[in-house]
């Protein structure tokens, strides 16, 4: 960074610093650093004792097969609702990309889902599905297909992941619409005069190209179905059924506000930390790649 | 997307206009889909319970418009556990704009104070800031919790607001728009006799309008949407969100829940953000992008 002009005063800056500062600090900082303390304790039955116990919770935690489960249940989840709504939403970008008429119209309406709160597009997706009085659960018995979300595990999930993945469609098609129009239209009309068909074209062309703003929002999205679909899970599952939809943000949740198992659950919140540290490590290490052609 | 959209659609080189029609097919199939969940919620907000309670439901609007809204506006009072839909949208005005406004405020701040002085403990600071990107709430539950607690600030527009301001994202966006202003603005605004409040209040501010709308559409939406953190703190129905109140009146095993009017209260707590985005578009698209570089 080059010298810049400044202003010479002392105090002021600190001032200026002073409210963002005192936010994160007590609402960031001292909470996590509890949380890492508790993380190393253990509580006797009445609440009334606690000892040092070193890595004991985590060894506890990461033993309970109730954790592990959740550990699969998150990469599911996850894998699922990024590659559903990835793929989904880039289908429409590149057909957006082809088309001049109505292309605004397009955008607008496709970006909707963006302002639903999770809690509220799960509970849209569970008023359609579910068993009772949901209209396309009617439709998908009157087909035969033995629909209950409500008790199924699988069905579930399927249900969670259709709303994480259409809330989040929005956000990728806008980024997808912005990566194909940095590619150059000329290299694409080459490869056409060069006889490559469509499909090539957009398999050898397009999409390597297109590589930075996919790698990019995976992990976004990987964030995403992590921590903010925490109100899809609350509203529409529970976690449940059994604990078939129990995410770890949800555990967390549970463990700690609900059921009160601190020790435990400052072990669950730590593992978090350090996933959410490496997704973030991950995600500024490759920030620059992103915009290569813009 | 920035170009007009009016005229016919041209063709490029290896494009065919079927091609061009399937696109236009698969788009209006997208829309459909994506569109579905909010369309089929205003329908049910339309009809009676008891043609909700009997699936299927027709796929064109009721005629209870009038009696299902005004039910939920005017008369409902009692039935989302004790509290008028009315405080329930003005506690989401409150916390969205508290939020959006409040992060813009103390991040401009601290990006002026990180750009345009030099102190000791500078990048501490920055990185103290930055690194808050890495603390979420989902991580900190239950010590968050305690402080909030502590400080009485449950049940309080403070505690859904306030812990939420804290924005690295939107510190580091300024942060980076700031050092593309040229030092010799500064330069010329010194010898011109400006201090930093004049120069913050003159030039900063209005060369920050474009970025502050796009960043408070971004922030407004996060705001309206929260829901593990008013969670959390509120336990008093009076301080709901409409979300969260929401939550709370819909039961699927549970034969009393009022759908017609639960669905008016979902159109109720999406419109005003979906209104948002799609009338401050342009900002809403630059925010969204700016604020992941």
């Amino acid at each position: 960074m080059t010298p810049r002009v400044v202003f010479p005063n002392k105090i002021l800056p600190y001032l200026l610093v002073a409210p963002q500062l005192a936010i994160t600090l007590v609402f960031f900082y001292w909470p996590a650093s509890q949380a890492l303390y508790q993380s190393m304790l253990r509580e006797d039955p009445f609440g009334l004792k606690s000892k040092f116990v070193w890595f004991d919770n985590f060894k506890k935690v990461l033993a309970d097969p109730n954790y592990i489960n959740s550990i699969h249940v998150t990469a599911i989840f996850s894998i699922a609702t990024a590659l559903l709504s990835m793929v989904v939403a880039l289908i429409l970008a590149v057909m957006a990309d082809k088309v001049v008429r109505s292309r605004n119209l397009y955008r607008t309406l496709l970006i909707w889902p963006y302002a639903v709160a999770p809690a509220i597009a799960g509970m849209l997706w569970l008023f359609l599905f579910n068993p009772s009085i949901g209209s396309l659960a009617y439709a998908l018995r009157w087909m035969g297909i033995p629909w209950d979300p409500l008790l199924k595990g699988d069905q579930a999930m399927v249900l969670v992941v259709m709303a994480a993945a259409w809330k989040q469609i929005s956000y990728n098609f806008l980024f997808f619409v912005a990566g194909l129009q940095a590619i150059p239209k000329t290299l694409i009309e080459a490869a056409a005069i060069d006889g490559a068909r469509e499909f090539k074209r957009f398999w050898t062309i397009v999409f390597p190209l297109l590589a930075p703003t996919t790698f990019f929002l995976l992990v976004v999205n990987t964030v995403y179905a992590f921590f903010d679909t925490f109100g899809i899970i609350h509203a529409v599952t529970g976690g449940g059924p059994g604990k078939a939809t129990e995410t770890l943000v949800y555990k967390v949740y549970n463990d700690g506000f609900v059921n009160l198992i601190l020790g435990d659950s400052a072990a669950q919140s730590v593992i978090l930390m350090v996933i959410v540290i490496a997704l973030t490590a991950v995600q500024f290490r490759y920030v620059e790649r992103k915009v290569h052609y813009g | 997307m920035a170009e007009p959209s009016k005229g016919h659609d041209k063709l490029m080189i290896g494009q065919s206009p079927t091609g061009i029609y399937i696109a236009h097919a698969i788009l209006i199939l997208g829309v459909i889909v994506v569109a579905f969940p909010i369309y089929y919620t205003f329908v049910a907000s339309t009809h009676s319970l008891q043609t909700i309670l009997r699936p299927p439901l027709p796929l064109l609007p009721g005629d209870r418009f009038i009696e299902n809204y005004s039910e939920a506006l005017f008369g409902g009072v009692g039935r989302i556990g004790g509290v008028p839909v009315w405080t329930l949208l003005f506690n989401t005005t409150v916390v969205a704009l508290g939020i959006a406004i409040g992060k813009i405020i103390i991040s401009i701040l601290s990006a002026y104070a990180i750009v345009f002085f030099r102190f000791p403990l500078r990048m501490t600071f920055f990185w103290i800031i930055f690194i808050t990107l890495m603390l979420p709430v989902e991580v900190r539950i239950l010590p968050t919790y305690k402080v909030m607690v502590d400080l009485g600030l449950i049940d309080t527009y403070a505690g859904l607001i306030v812990p939420l301001i804290a924005s690295a994202t939107a510190t580091l966006l300024f942060r980076q728009f700031f050092l593309t202003i040229p030092g010799e603005l500064v330069e010329a605004a010194r010898v011109d006799g400006a201090g930093p409040f004049r120069f913050f209040k003159d030039i900063l501010l209005p060369l920050s309008r474009t970025n502050i709308a796009a960043l408070f559409v971004i922030l407004f939406i996060y705001g309206w949407t929260q829901y593990l953190w008013p969670l959390l703190v509120t336990n008093d129905n009076q301080m709901n969100t409409i979300v969260i109140a929401l939550k709370k009146m819909v039961s699927f095993a549970d034969a009393d829940t009022e759908w017609h009017l639960v669905m008016v209260t979902a159109m109720l707590a999406i419109v005003p953000p979906i209104l948002v985005v799609v009338l401050m578009q342009r900002w809403f698209v630059r925010g969204l992008v700016d604020t992941e570089k």
